[in-house]
């Protein structure tokens, strides 16, 4: 795999105005000549776009979409582009975008720490600044020193944060994120969500969350797009801030 | 996307092409029956189609008393076994008794038909176990004058096949339990009132008999054509028409190959019938079911039923337990004269006969063993990854084979073995091929690959299609997410289903005396072809020989994942 050095450069601020950041353009999703869901939207480096709707609304399959996993029962129309790159056409092994999930999916069959070299990309060489990468991004999410421990001797928020510690080790361009608080309880959720922003706000990538929480909607802080049966209406969305009007916002559900 | 809509339409050709690879065989097998049947096989002069073959078939004499053996055989083994199976879920399921059969059946399948069916040949024989015990209280000197092994009704023989595929038939009815989702089903129906047994043979067994439905069809087809074990325990005159059909295709006398294809298909047309009536019988069962259920009728006492619905598979997995332990008494007894319960003085003479003679027959039953079931890994890999990925990841705990898949691959369990066996023996001579361990393998790998796809289908579609994206999001390609991730986490169902491979191959007797010809002779042949000496010696060696390589394939795919992940606790409970 080739270690993409931009990914990491533009997240100076201004410097991605002009095609920074992860566009969704034109994006219509439909299956059978029924439109399920259309957004065109741009989330800016380091800023979250919350998408909310109940179940089968069309959240996973916007989620499929951007991610690659799309099926081709559905047709989808528009572009997605990341960093300037269009990466529609790509597979989702070369579009670089991070995933996490409800559930932190830690490969049972690795140690904690061989989970985290698995995803380190192949460029950085050595065993020994491999493992030293692998320890930095653990104490990054708090959990130094665990690097030998099996997965499933973990509490559910420790297991959150590494899978965290995982998708940020490949060094994603973006981030989505598929209600990856809703199995922690209350306490853990808000520390976990609170690190996983701090980390997305920190490193300039430009994530989507799909969640049912509207307290998840309230800590990611930009702006809110709900699709599906609760936004009937052909557009609904909510935009705390002002400057971002700019971003135009077209999102509407058919069900 | 255009391109991903192709890769999906090759994989939807990959989904099949391994299916139809498998079955082709018997295809070209019936081909090769159907033929000299009607008289055509011109490497052995029959250049005209001509009904003759089959008027030489139906002159033969005591020919309907072996197609009905076959025929009584065939749904006699399958019924009991099933209704065994059957009785005993209902009466233990959720017990201790559950989990010690489950404990104490699991390495049953490891043990051979022809090695079953020896063991229980050493406990009803007149000079067996049993009639040794009765010795003493009723006053015997010498085994009773009484037709037991081979007794024209066949009633040993499948006792013999009842032994074994009861066993059988319960380890794919526990696999197969928990997506019948018994434990709610069963506190629905007792809360309704409902006696155990009742409750789960109205709630739970018709779910789970139709996830063990192939298994059972296979069970009927390889019971109506059954050698090795009718070779051992069943009658000999007349003997039932597959070991008939054998011996006329090994005779010496070629022209008997045109009336033995003739003979080939009337197994076929019996095992169809079996497999027929077998359906019309389902459909009974499931109406007087209903009845039965729209009655009402609760059983809610049923005490004394449950207790005795344990005596059947006690009795085959006693069998097989007790035959092995009197096999191995017997291969290391000295001079060991009738009423005698235990052997006098015992000696490792025979074992160092056997082992000198059995060293060239272990070494080919293993290599062909290994080298097809390896194959049938590969293929069944491709084919669930390919089938797999025809489906998008929300879908994929739904995914099965579909039932055209499942029909081609499990073709070569539910035709009987000797009718097409038979069609490829003729199409391999007539490509002048020579019998090798390569070739030998290759038929092999047409009945172990069912079993494998069977053992490794579920497991493979139960793990969690996220983690492969997981993989694929970090920027891993298919191969090494297969290799790294989904292969690993399956390691111990992987390892499990390469032993079925190994264990079924190392039991196959009709494909290697048929491909083989004799000069590839597999510790299978061998201990069969002592069953008309009766040297009991010998017989308990080859037969423990015969079970030892499949046993020590399964204690391998049992240990191995706990030394390979040894550390991981998830790993453990998969």
């Amino acid at each position: 795999m080739n270690l993409h050095q931009s990914a990491r450069t533009p997240a100076s601020g201004a410097a991605s105005d002009a095609e920074g950041g992860l566009i969704l353009r034109d994006v219509e999703i439909s299956l059978d000549g029924r439109s399920l869901l259309a957004l065109d939207r741009r989330v800016l480096p380091g800023e979250t776009l919350t998408v909310m709707g109940p179940s089968g609304s069309g959240k996973s399959t916007l989620f499929a979409f951007v991610a690659g996993f799309l099926d081709p029962a559905f047709t989808a129309r528009g572009k997605v582009l990341l960093g300037g790159r269009d990466v529609s056409g790509l597979t989702p092994q070369e579009r670089r975008i991070g995933l996490l999930f409800q559930d932190a999916l830690l490969f049972p069959h690795m140690s904690v720490g061989e989970n985290l070299l698995f995803a380190l990309p192949a460029a950085l060489k050595g065993r020994r600044a491999r493992g030293e990468a692998a320890e930095r991004m653990l104490a990054e999410v708090g959990l130094a020193g665990m690097f030998l421990r099996d997965p499933a001797t973990l509490s559910g928020g420790q297991a959150a944060r590494v899978a965290l510690a995982r998708t940020l080790l490949a060094e994603p361009q973006a981030l989505l994120l598929d209600e990856p608080f809703s199995r922690l309880d209350q306490e853990l959720r808000e520390t976990t969500r609170d690190l996983v922003f701090a980390r997305i706000a920190e490193r300039k990538i430009p994530a989507i969350l799909v969640t049912h929480d509207p307290a998840d909607a309230a800590a990611a802080g930009g702006d809110v797009v709900v699709i599906g049966a609760a936004g009937r209406g052909d557009e609904h969305a909510r935009q705390p801030g002002a400057e971002r009007a700019e971003t135009p916002l077209r999102a509407r559900a058919l069900r | 996307m255009s391109a991903d809509v192709s890769s999906r339409s090759s994989r939807a050709a990959v989904a099949f092409a391994v299916p139809l690879f498998l079955a082709l065989p018997v295809g070209v097998g019936l081909i090769g029956v159907v033929l000299p049947a009607f008289g055509y096989l011109p490497a052995l002069g029959g250049d005209a189609f001509s009904l003759k073959p089959f008027r030489h078939l139906f002159a033969q004499p005591g020919l309907a008393a072996s197609a009905l053996l076959s025929h009584a055989s065939g749904l006699v083994t399958t019924a009991i076994s099933t209704l065994g199976v059957a009785l005993f879920l209902a009466a233990f399921h959720g017990t201790a008794v559950e989990r010690i059969a489950r404990r104490a059946l699991a390495p049953l399948l490891a043990v051979p038909h022809a090695a079953a069916a020896f063991g229980l040949a050493f406990l009803i024989a007149p000079s067996g176990l049993i009639f040794r015990l009765l010795a003493a209280p009723f006053d015997l000197d010498r085994p009773p004058d009484l037709l037991i092994i081979g007794d024209p009704f066949g009633l040993a023989m499948m006792a013999g096949l009842i032994a074994k595929e009861m066993p059988f038939l319960l380890l794919v009815a526990f696999a197969a339990l928990p997506q019948a989702d018994p434990r709610r089903r069963m506190q629905l129906a007792a809360s309704l009132g409902y006696g155990r047994m009742a409750g789960f043979l109205h709630t739970v067994w018709p779910g789970v008999y139709r996830q063990i439905r192939l298994p059972v069809l296979a069970v009927a087809a390889y019971a109506s054509g059954v050698v090795d074990v009718a070779l051992i325990l069943g009658p000999s005159l007349p003997a039932p028409l597959a070991v008939r059909l054998v011996s006329w295709m090994n005779d010496p006398d070629l022209s008997l190959r045109f009336m033995a294809s003739a003979g080939a298909l009337l197994q076929l047309a019996i095992t169809g019938l079996v497999l027929l009536l077998w359906f019309v019988g389902e459909r009974l069962v499931g109406r007087i079911r209903r009845s039965v259920g729209a009655g009402g009728w609760r059983l809610s006492g049923d005490g004394a039923l449950r207790a005795a619905s344990c005596i059947p598979v006690a009795l085959s997995g006693g069998a097989i337990f007790f035959g092995l332990f009197w096999l191995l008494l017997w291969s290391v007894a000295g001079f060991w004269a009738f009423p005698a319960i235990l052997p006098p003085s015992v000696s490792l003479q025979t074992w160092g006969r056997a082992l000198e003679s059995a060293g060239g027959p272990l070494a080919t039953t293993f290599l062909v063993a290994i080298l097809s079931a390896s194959a049938a890994l590969v293929l069944v890999v491709v084919l669930l990854e390919a089938r797999r990925r025809q489906f998008r990841a929300s879908a994929a705990r739904a995914v099965r084979l579909s039932s055209v898949m499942a029909g081609l691959i499990y073709l070569p369990l539910i035709v009987p073995q000797i009718a097409f066996i038979f069609g490829l023996q003729v199409t391999i001579l007539a490509l002048g091929l020579t019998p090798s361990l390569l070739l030998l393998s290759a038929v092999h790998l047409v009945f172990v690959a069912p079993y494998v796809a069977l053992a490794l289908a579920d497991p493979w579609f139960a793990v969690d299609p996220r983690y492969d994206q997981v993989a694929a999001s970090l920027g891993h390609g298919s191969l090494k997410t297969l290799f790294r991730i989904r292969l690993p986490i399956l390691t111990h169902a992987v390892l499990t289903a390469l032993a079925i491979g190994f264990a079924t191959s190392v039991g196959q007797y009709l494909p290697t005396v048929l491909i083989g010809a004799g000069r590839l002779p597999t510790i299978t042949t061998e201990a069969v072809a002592l069953a008309s000496g009766g040297n009991r010696r010998v017989i308990g060696a080859y037969a423990l020989l015969q079970t030892l390589l499949p046993f020590l394939a399964f204690t391998l795919s049992g240990t191995l994942p706990r030394l390979l992940s040894g550390r991981r606790l998830a790993m453990k409970r998969r």
